[in-house]
């Protein structure tokens, strides 16, 4: 947990311990959740470039929930998602929020601390 | 422009907003179900309107509302209404909800996307609070954040279609150079221009550093409306836009009653002074004793027990008051009764059109009946040239149907001459009655002459007067005119006192012609009464001297007769046979 703290301090990427936490990563289940807009088009683009991303970056450690505004508008109400598709990274800590359908597939990996990977 | 009314009562169906003068301008308030915008530069009142127009709804009409705040947090938003008397957290409570929308500013953007999840969000929270109106307020930081002009529009026209599903009265408000209203056409988000049912821009404009403040409606679709820039202000109850009489309004009452001026002679010369609910301009130089005029008009009024307001914009309203009971009008008494308010340009400040709504609202808590504006032509400071004359215009306008005597004095220019020049807010063209008061330097003096240039509606004297000041009062004196000259001053006074010793003398020489004819008159009526006794005596004389031949006559005949008789009876006897 400690080193989760830190990382909060300085970001994610650019820390002298990257090792270290990039140890702990390899390890950490991912845990998502996006919020869609029914099957708009920006928001299937998101879940497609979403689970990509994972297949490729995070094999079997992830998690992915998906919820639809229109059905559960009270979710999103309570999250606070004002735009769609919206995804937020609950696990690790920090959590992130990314607004957009994911297209800019290196601007979410570092977003989501997942920029060592890709090397 | 003004539209025409029954073409607005034919209209769509209209949410009214309740903001003072706006329902007027646009028949009867925005589209309702439909989409608003409002325009307007930084610190135009674009939020003030949109908030009030929520809790307007919210109070007035049972349409609770919600209010999405994009740039400011709601806590922000709602510290600011504080100022206003808006009862904001009363209403708060069940019929308007305020909704955070402001980016977060740890939100990454990566891609497209669309405000889906708002209108899901807010669909829900309109449904569980029956809200019927919506604004959203600097709807110009969520369209920023989209990443090109198709988005944009394809946003706009997303919401434009929930608005409609949802059956919401719907305000954006969109920031606008303040400078160049129409250049919004070229701005990124112009298009909502041509998409919105009504569109209405703010302005705040700056004239030789006095703020003003102006409204036009651009745009609305299936009404008529007043397509001129409208001045507003903002005041404790929000947005108060002015609005001159509009076609249709009913007349205010007419009333026959006279007030008087407070100065006996100028009653008479007015055939019993004021109209009530008049408006009385007095104009004239500087020192021409205008305040003084009016001060005895409010002196008046108060000792008839009529609430006054003065407002004074030349001095402090204690100077007013000792500088009027040097010329014997005690006004000190009734400022310590309450009667009269004396307010003075230190606590009215700003605009033509800020000094307006002041004075308004000064009168009506202090339910003034008569009123003095001291001087008028303070509204036509530097920067209030466009407004002032409309300003005057709503203020003559607002008092006669409020039933409230206007006094209201103006200062001419002295380079204009001693004609009797107009004013610059031409506002004898609507003043009642119009009193000039003028200087006539003549012999070494300067002199005060009062006329009447015009009174509507009652005789009035066509005579100029002298207005003399003394500790005593004020007093109205005739001029004497001499060889086709008016004389006033010492020159009066002189021409007076010789006209009063020639009557000393033409009396004196009266009395004494009276005393002659008198003696003369006795006299001969004593002659008169010596000849008529004699005239009797002589009458008498005749009697008697007819009586004594009548007596003689038949003294005569009795004689013959007893002659006769004595002399024996043959005279008888042979009238006997």
């Amino acid at each position: 947990m400690a080193a989760c703290g830190c990382a909060s301090y300085a970001g994610p990427t650019r820390h002298p311990r990257g090792a270290s936490e990039r140890i702990m990563t390899r390890r950490t289940m991912f845990k998502f959740r996006l919020y869609v807009a029914a099957d708009t088009l920006n928001s299937v683009q998101a879940t497609i470039n979403l689970n990509a991303l994972c297949r490729a970056h995070l094999p079997g450690r992830h998690e992915i929930e998906v919820v639809d505004v229109f059905r559960e508008p009270k979710r999103a109400l309570a999250e606070g998602v004002r735009m769609t598709p919206t995804l937020l990274k609950l696990a690790p800590f920090p959590t992130r929020r990314i607004v957009g359908t994911l297209s800019q597939t290196q601007r979410v990996l570092d977003t989501l601390g997942l920029e060592a990977d890709v090397q | 422009m003004k539209s025409d009314r029954s073409l607005a009562a034919t209209a769509p169906r209209k949410a009214p907003t309740g903001v003072a003068g706006f329902d007027e301008i646009s028949g009867g308030g925005l589209p309702r179900g439909r989409t608003t915008l409002l325009l307007g530069g930084p610190g135009s009142g674009k939020t003030v309107f949109a908030l009030q127009f929520l809790v307007n709804g919210a109070r007035y009409y049972n349409e609770p509302g919600i209010f999405v705040a994009f740039e400011e947090t709601s806590k922000r938003v709602l510290a600011n209404a504080e100022g206003f008397d808006w009862q904001l957290a009363e209403l708060r409570r069940k019929k308007l909800l305020f909704v955070d929308a402001q980016p977060k500013p740890d939100l990454v953007h990566s891609g497209d996307f669309d405000l889906c999840g708002m209108l899901a969000t807010l669909a829900l929270q309109a449904r569980e609070h029956k809200a019927r109106r919506i604004v959203f307020d600097a709807m110009d930081i969520v369209l920023a954040m989209l990443p090109n002009l198709a988005a944009r529009r394809r946003e706009i026209y997303r919401l434009h279609e929930w608005l409609l599903v949802c059956d919401l009265t719907c305000i954006f408000t969109l920031k606008a150079s303040a400078d160049e209203p129409t250049s919004i056409t070229q701005q990124p988000y112009g298009f909502m221009r041509f998409m919105v049912d009504c569109s209405v821009i703010l302005n705040h404009s700056v004239v030789l550093g006095v703020s003003q403040r102006n409204l036009r409606v651009q745009k609305y679709r299936g009404s008529s409306f007043d397509e001129n820039e409208t001045p507003f202000v903002i005041g404790r109850a929000g947005f108060d836009v002015a609005i001159v009489r509009l076609l249709g309004r009913t007349d205010a009452d007419v009333t026959n009653e006279r007030v008087t001026s407070g100065v006996k002679r100028l009653d008479t010369m007015l055939g019993g002074g004021y109209y009530r609910a008049a408006c009385v301009l007095i104009t004239g130089f500087p020192g021409t004793a205008k305040t003084t005029l009016s001060g005895a008009f409010a002196e008046a009024a108060c000792r008839r027990g009529e609430r006054t307001l003065f407002v004074s914009f030349d001095s402090d309203g204690a100077e007013v008051i000792r500088n009027l009971a040097s010329v014997g009008i005690r006004l000190d008494r009734f400022v310590k009764s309450g009667l009269l308010s004396v307010v003075s340009s230190r606590t009215i400040s700003g605009s033509a059109e800020m000094c307006l709504v002041r004075i308004k609202a000064i009168a009506s808590t202090n339910r003034a009946r008569c009123l003095v504006i001291d001087p008028v032509s303070a509204f036509s400071k530097p920067g209030n040239e466009l407004t002032a004359h409309g300003v005057a215009e709503r203020l003559i306008d607002w008092s006669k149907s409020s039933g409230i005597t206007l006094v209201c004095t103006s200062l001419l220019n002295e380079m204009s001459g001693q004609t009797e020049g107009d004013t610059s807010l031409q506002i004898s063209q609507l003043a009642d009655t119009w009193i000039h008061l003028n200087y006539l330097v003549q012999a070494g003096e300067r002199n005060r002459g009062m006329s009447i240039i015009k009174s509507r509606g009652t005789p009035h004297s066509n005579q100029v007067r002298e207005l003399i000041l003394s500790n005593a009062g004020v007093t109205v004196a005739d001029i004497f005119t001499a060889g086709g000259e008016v004389l006033m001053g010492t020159m009066r006074w002189e021409k007076e006192s010789a006209e009063r010793v020639a009557n000393e003398v033409a009396e004196v020489a009266g009395k004494l012609k009276r005393v002659t004819l008198d003696a003369q008159q006795a006299e001969l009526k004593v002659r008169l009464k010596a000849v008529q006794t004699e005239l009797i005596a002589k009458q008498v004389e005749k009697t008697l001297l007819a009586s004594t031949t009548a007596s003689r006559k038949a003294e005569i005949l009795r004689g013959r007769v007893r002659m006769r008789q004595l002399r024996g009876a043959d005279a008888a006897s042979p009238r006997r046979k």
